[in-house]
């Protein structure tokens, strides 16, 4: 707001006193809002962000007031935390499964769907429904369609006469089935990115590599994915901060029931934030919870900085 | 004359190609269209089966004797009900959401549209939390909570997420496109600051405010870790909460789980099949600045 101009636009029917009135006026307005948003924003957010990088360096135990210092020993005791490395393995390992995957095929789709015409608006609508849709009720009608004994996938496979298969229950299967669900459930939303970033392409490029005689394989690899650049960084940089901390479907999906926690079958589905969650809200260890937050942010740190750096310079248009 | 009798087959050629290639599309993605959502169809016919017909081999594909029996034992669960759970939900889900729309509008105004000390440096400050995961606050926050002795309240749910770093950002951008000389109108009409909020920049923000709307309330109603974190009561759980006391029950009460998966999706579900432009608009919103 430029405040002069409006001054010599009203100097004629205002005076002096009018003018410090209405300053004082927006002064009380702009602290109106400015203090009770600033007051929740350093409470919830700026307060928790602070006492969780303090607390990863105390001997921190929920309902004990004490809180000493312990410096490194968390971060120490986590390199020889065997179930630890154990979900810090199973986390990349489900998001080198599942990224890529969904990447590729939510640009397939896209292109696909972009192709089609007069059911592009249908087919849109249809392969983002999983994504408005519950996370916990999919999740747990995908972990009964995975069910070894009466789970609609065994059944079908047995019906064409397919041995049939132990998903969720094996420790190999466990964590591939969890990363077919999640892409059942999420390609749609990177499909729809992919469409908006298609259609922001401006056709004269498509026009230019028409005249010049390229066929679609040369302008989809030439002028399709280098303009679809800061598309696929979004897609990637927002994909690699939610996978990092998968949670909720694994928690649904991992247990091989009743009061059994989550994690299982033999901690092959233990990822990150699950072990987090364990060792914070049921064991409560709230220091070396802690220490692990701490390790999650700094990986989805230094990847987002590495992958804007490595994406940015590949393609300089 | 001779050229255009020339090229004037090979265009058919070509055009004939397009449209059988285009056949094969619709084939393609009808198939994968199918697959989408096979499993809420599946979800829905078993949820109306009998316990006996839910196990039978093969599997019927619509059920034989239609029942209500797993709705109605929906509110009369170990746990408790899920018409508690489902206003708990909804309360919940429209409060944050109503507040989030109120304060990042608000907020959103005076970091475009107000000059003050540290204004960008506290935006910046505000953006830079949507870097921050939330495994890295959880356990302070939960702390915190306990410290204010809100745990298994509804305060809980609500305050903490009534402040969005990306809902400001958004109104923030939006409010670059009101033009300052309909303000600078409004205030030598005499108009005060907050009315000018509320008269003038409110009603503009209609378009990005059911967006934002749409966007906060699907990721409300799906919350799930912090609600599992705070609240243990089960008079207050939240429909993902109760939800997941299905875990590893699946082969007790399938019809019963498949109703309360229904309960939690077919809300969502049908306000989507009459907004669905809106919707994706609304959801895939974060993705259109890059």
């Amino acid at each position: 707001m430029n405040d002069n101009n409006l001054r010599l636009k009203t100097s004629r029917i205002w005076n002096r006193a009018n003018w410090n009135q209405w300053k004082l006026q927006k002064t009380i307005f702009i602290l109106s809002v400015l203090i009770p948003m600033m007051a929740i924003f350093f409470l919830f957010w700026i307060y928790p962000l602070i006492g969780g990088i303090w607390g990863s360096f105390t001997l921190w135990r929920a309902f004990n007031p004490d809180q000493p210092f312990v410096g490194l020993r968390h971060y120490q005791a986590l390199l020889n935390d065997p179930i630890f490395i154990r979900s810090f393995n199973n986390t990349f390992y489900y998001a080198l499964l599942y990224l890529p995957s969904n990447v590729i095929l939510a640009l397939l789709l896209a292109l696909a769907i972009e192709a089609t015409g007069i059911l592009r608006g249908a087919f849109r609508m249809i392969y983002f429904i999983p994504v408005v849709t519950s996370t916990i009720a999919t999740a747990l009608i995908w972990q009964w369609l995975y069910q070894p004994s009466f789970g609609l996938f065994n059944q079908i496979l047995e019906l064409a006469g397919l041995p049939t298969q132990s998903y969720l229950k094996s420790t190999t299967q466990a964590l591939p089935s969890i990363v077919l669900y999640a892409l059942w459930k999420n390609v749609g939303f990177n499909m729809v990115i992919f469409i908006a970033g298609l259609s922001s392409i401006d056709p004269s490029f498509y026009d230019a590599a028409k005249v010049d005689g390229a066929n679609r394989w040369q302008t989809f690899w030439r002028i399709t994915l280098p303009l679809l650049q800061p598309t696929m960084v979004f897609v990637l940089v927002t994909g690699v901060i939610s996978t990092l901390q998968v949670f909720g479907p694994v928690y649904v999906m991992s247990s091989t029931g009743g009061d059994a926690l989550p994690g299982g079958p033999a901690n092959a589905t233990m990822v990150i934030s699950l072990y987090q969650w364990l060792v914070a809200f049921r064991e409560l260890e709230l220091g070396y919870g802690s220490a692990m937050g701490v390790v999650i942010f700094l990986i989805i740190l230094i990847l987002t900085l590495a992958q804007v750096r490595f994406l940015r310079a590949r393609w300089e248009y | 004359m001779a050229t255009i009798a020339q090229i004037k087959p090979a265009a058919q050629v070509r055009r004939r190609r397009m449209n059988w290639e285009k056949y094969l599309l619709w084939l393609v993605l009808g198939l994968g269209a199918i697959l989408m959502v096979a499993p809420f169809y599946w979800t829905l016919v078993t949820s109306f089966k009998s316990r006996a017909e839910v196990l039978v081999f093969p599997p019927t594909w619509w059920p034989q004797e239609p029942t209500w029996e797993h709705w109605l034992s929906l509110t009369e669960l170990r746990i408790g009900s899920f018409l508690i759970f489902f206003r708990n939900s909804m309360f919940v889900t429209f409060t944050i959401t109503a507040l989030i729309l109120f304060t990042s509008t608000l907020a959103g105004y005076v970091f475009a549209k107000h000059q003050f000390k540290g204004r960008d440096a506290m935006f910046l400050l505000v953006l830079s939390m949507m870097m921050i995961p939330f495994n890295i606050s959880i356990i302070p926050l939960y702390a915190l909570i306990v410290d204010l002795q809100w745990n298994n309240t509804y305060w809980a749910l609500i305050i903490p997420s009534i402040f969005s770093p990306f809902g400001i950002f958004l109104m923030r951008q939006f409010m670059h496109t009101i033009p300052n000389e309909l303000i600078d109108a409004a205030r030598i009409d005499g108009a005060s600051e907050f009315g000018i909020f509320l008269r003038i920049i409110l009603p503009l923000s209609t378009a990005p405010l059911a967006a934002l709307g749409i966007f906060t309330f699907v990721s409300q109603w799906d919350d799930f870790l912090w609600p599992l974190v705070v609240i243990d009561e089960p008079i207050l759980y939240t429909i993902p909460l109760g939800l997941s006391q299905f875990r590893g029950r699946t082969g007790t009460n399938v019809g019963e789980l498949a109703a309360a998966s229904m309960v939690a999706v077919l809300p969502v579900l049908i306000v989507y099949f009459l907004a669905q432009r809106r919707f994706i608009e609304g959801i895939s919103l974060t993705g259109l600045k890059g």
